[in-house]
């Protein structure tokens, strides 16, 4: 077992809607050590994107941490003032997002991107901040990187911006790095690099990565450990390995059936029937039910617990229920 | 998909020779043209009645371009598109009118196109009332039937387009396509905005519709696993160029173009058993305004050699249907790599 950087308990956030508040994030624990990899995954609006704006205090205006906790390194993090979270966000965690042109200033040039954290965080000269940043860019496999100190972020291509961000979210040595669907947007020769870029790095840097993303071949890529969503719960969550090779959840196992697959050209595509519910609608038992083959009386009255099955699996499931007991 | 007659021949439906579109950027203070930007270069191809023809390559190589610009949204620079038997790219407007009602698209996000304070029934009846000559009744008992035929209901006639979710809206857009009869439809990046679970809902819809209406499909995706899973044939795109067309199983199985070969090794699988011999394209895709000479992958091939900066490899056939340009096709560009 290596070295826990982040473990989130009992996380539940929620919005101000006109229908109330209502949680989009509900009652998520996960847990990540140094040098590990965690892909999250689900479709979009199960609340990925909301539990790392979460973790990183970065969340819209209207939405808050209703209960939970946060600890990075072993400090609770969950309460920090904005302040605070600046700070963290400077040093400590960084995060890059899908498109990194609403994240890049487009008025401002690369080099001054770049410099302005490493002369605030790391206290750097503007001289030294320029070499360094020249250093980053470099690290992250971009050409001429002399040059492009000087260009605004529409003189680059995407695949180029993108690793223009993760250089700026490199540049204060995070711990741990959280990237929301950081290739979504690329092609995928481009996305390749990318990945086999967050790879390295985190090798070098021996850093944690969350990383958000609905792409079944992206996880295979680079997770150690997955995390699936549904509407706001974690319903499995497991190695690579037993996610992939060993899934318990009707949910992944429908994730993992509606993808095609290149190497398969018979392959038949299974889609999992209906679409996610809304943030306002309610659900008695289990969230996932009406969408499910599988669902019984019980899963439509009460809602399933967590169940585990190896130290690192663990299915939110009323199948499990009986297997667990016929055992 | 059966896309052969009871002779075992193929029906084409559609032919296109040597489309080239340029777009011209203007500079300088009098706004003079400048330079082009060359999005499609030279383009070929048949396409058969029944099937799907997938087109891939990377962002901004051409393929909305060529879409449109068959379907006459956008002005061709050369080469001719013939539909049926016709010549339609110099038909005038009156002429063109019945050709455009059997051509229609799917794009990625179909409600940039509808007014947001417009009913969706309404919204589709608007079509019928263009192109013919029904009664309000007989329109709005039509929109009813298509709603259904996409997997809506009829109670969402009367709903407003933020009412629905992602793959509901590409389903209102394949309502509207499909409500003329058209037999070819354009399909620019359909699914790609959509989770996977509900892109395989609507890949399933437009697999059902073509069985039932002999539709053709021009499938344009960066997604190559869908593109196996939905396709017959494919044209892979590279600058504005094809540089590689076949059956899908040869040219997932055998792909002859080293860029084909380098986009199929770039996919992430979604598949954690064995680790593949991979393949990464270093840098960028050129400047379409300021192409490389000879053959335009050679900047970012993993096997060129002096022969590809100077002269441009011919478009050959290798095989059945088989077709690449590549002066080295066929080679692979795994064994040069370490
Ligand atoms: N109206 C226009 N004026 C000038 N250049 C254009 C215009 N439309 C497209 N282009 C250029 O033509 C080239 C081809 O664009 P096109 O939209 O066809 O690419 P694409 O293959 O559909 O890409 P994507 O996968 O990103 O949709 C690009 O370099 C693009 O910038
Ligand atoms: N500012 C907001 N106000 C209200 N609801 C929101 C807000 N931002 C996100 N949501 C809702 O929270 C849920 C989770 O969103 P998100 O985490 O962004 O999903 P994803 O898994 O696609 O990243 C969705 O139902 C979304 O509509
Ligand atoms: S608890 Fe029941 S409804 Fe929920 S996923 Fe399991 S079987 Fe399906
Ligand atoms: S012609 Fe030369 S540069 Fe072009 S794809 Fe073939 S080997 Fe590569
Ligand atoms: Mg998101
Ligand atoms: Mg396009």
């Amino acid at each position: 077992m290596g070295e826990a950087l982040l473990e989130v308990k009992n996380m539940i956030t929620e919005f101000r809607t006109a229908d109330g508040y209502l949680p989009a994030v509900r009652d998520v624990s996960f847990s990540l050590n140094k040098g590990e990899t965690l892909c999250i995954v689900g479709e979009s609006g199960c609340g990925k994107s909301i539990t790392s704006l979460s973790i990183i205090g970065l969340l819209p205006s209207n939405g808050r941490i209703a209960s939970g906790e946060i600890k990075f390194e072993g400090e609770a993090i969950q309460s920090h003032t904005s302040e605070q979270m600046r700070q963290i966000r400077g040093n400590q965690i960084s995060m890059i997002f899908q498109e990194p042109m609403t994240a890049l200033n487009p008025v401002l040039t690369i080099g001054y991107q770049l410099r302005e954290p490493l002369m605030i965080h790391e206290k750097l000269s503007k001289k030294e901040a320029h070499k360094k940043g020249i250093d980053l860019l470099k690290s992250v496999g971009i050409p001429y990187p002399e040059k492009r100190m000087n260009q605004y972020p529409h003189e680059l291509s995407g695949g180029m911006r993108q690793r223009v961000m993760i250089a700026i979210a490199l540049s204060c040595n995070p711990g741990l790095l959280i990237a929301d669907e950081p290739t979504t947007a690329l092609d995928v020769t481009i996305q390749a690099q990318i990945l086999d870029l967050i790879n390295d790095l985190k090798q070098e840097y021996h850093m944690g990565v969350i990383m958000v993303t609905h792409d079944m071949g992206v996880v295979a890529e680079v997770a150690d450990r997955v995390m699936v969503m549904y509407a706001g719960k974690k319903v499995e969550e497991g190695t690579v390995e037993e996610i992939f090779n060993h899934p318990k959840h009707p949910y992944t196992i429908g994730l993992l059936n509606s993808v095609p697959d290149v190497d398969k050209p018979d392959f038949e595509l299974e889609a999992i029937p209906g679409s996610l519910p809304s943030l306002n609608q309610q659900i008695h038992g289990c969230r996932f039910h009406e969408r499910c083959k599988f669902a019984k009386e019980t899963c439509k009255q009460q809602e399933p617990p967590a169940f585990d099955l190896s130290h690192s699996h663990s299915v939110s499931c009323w199948l499990e229920a009986e297997e667990v007991i016929n055992q | 998909m059966n896309v052969a007659d009871d002779k075992g021949r193929k029906k084409t439906l559609l032919e296109i020779n040597q489309l080239k579109k340029y777009y011209p950027i203007k500079g300088g203070l009098l706004q003079r043209v400048q330079s082009h930007v060359k999005a499609v270069e030279n383009v070929s191809f048949k396409l058969y009645e029944g099937e799907s023809l997938g087109v891939v390559g990377e962002s901004g190589c051409g393929k909305s371009t060529l879409g449109k610009a068959i379907l006459g949204l956008e002005e061709l620079t050369a080469g001719t598109v013939k539909f049926k038997e016709t010549e339609i790219q110099s038909l005038r407007k009156k002429e063109k009118l019945k050709f455009v009602k059997e051509m229609q698209m799917i794009f990625q996000d179909p409600f940039a196109s509808l007014n947001p304070r417009q009913k969706i029934g309404p919204a589709i009846a608007e079509v019928f009332s263009i192109h013919t000559s029904m009664s309000a009744k007989e329109k709005k008992l039509a929109v009813m039937d298509l709603l259904k035929e996409v997997g809506l209901k009829e109670e969402h006639y009367d709903r407003f387009p933020h009412e629905f979710s992602g793959g509901q809206r590409q389903r209102i857009g394949i309502a509207r396509a499909i409500c003329l009869n058209p037999s070819f439809i354009i399909c620019d990046e359909a699914v790609s905005a959509l989770d996977v679970s509900v892109q395989a809902q609507v890949l399933k819809l437009l697999k059902t519709l073509q069985q039932k209406y002999q539709l053709s499909y021009m499938f344009i995706s960066h997604d190559l696993g869908v593109v196996r899973y939905f396709c017959d044939r494919v044209l892979v795109m590279y600058l504005g160029n094809t540089v590689e067309e076949g059956k899908v199983e040869d040219l997932y199985n055998a792909p002859l173009h080293p860029y084909t070969q380098a986009l199929l090794s770039a996919i992430p699988r979604p598949t954690i058993e064995k680790k593949r011999n991979r393949i990464r394209l270093q840098g960028d895709l050129p400047n379409p305004a300021d192409p490389p000479s000879g053959c335009p992958f050679h900047t970012r091939c993993p096997i060129a050699r002096a022969q590809c900066m100077e002269e441009k490899p011919q478009w050959r056939e290798y095989g059945e249907e088989h077709y690449a340009a590549c002066h080295f096709a066929g080679e692979s560009i795994f064994k040069e790599a370490k």
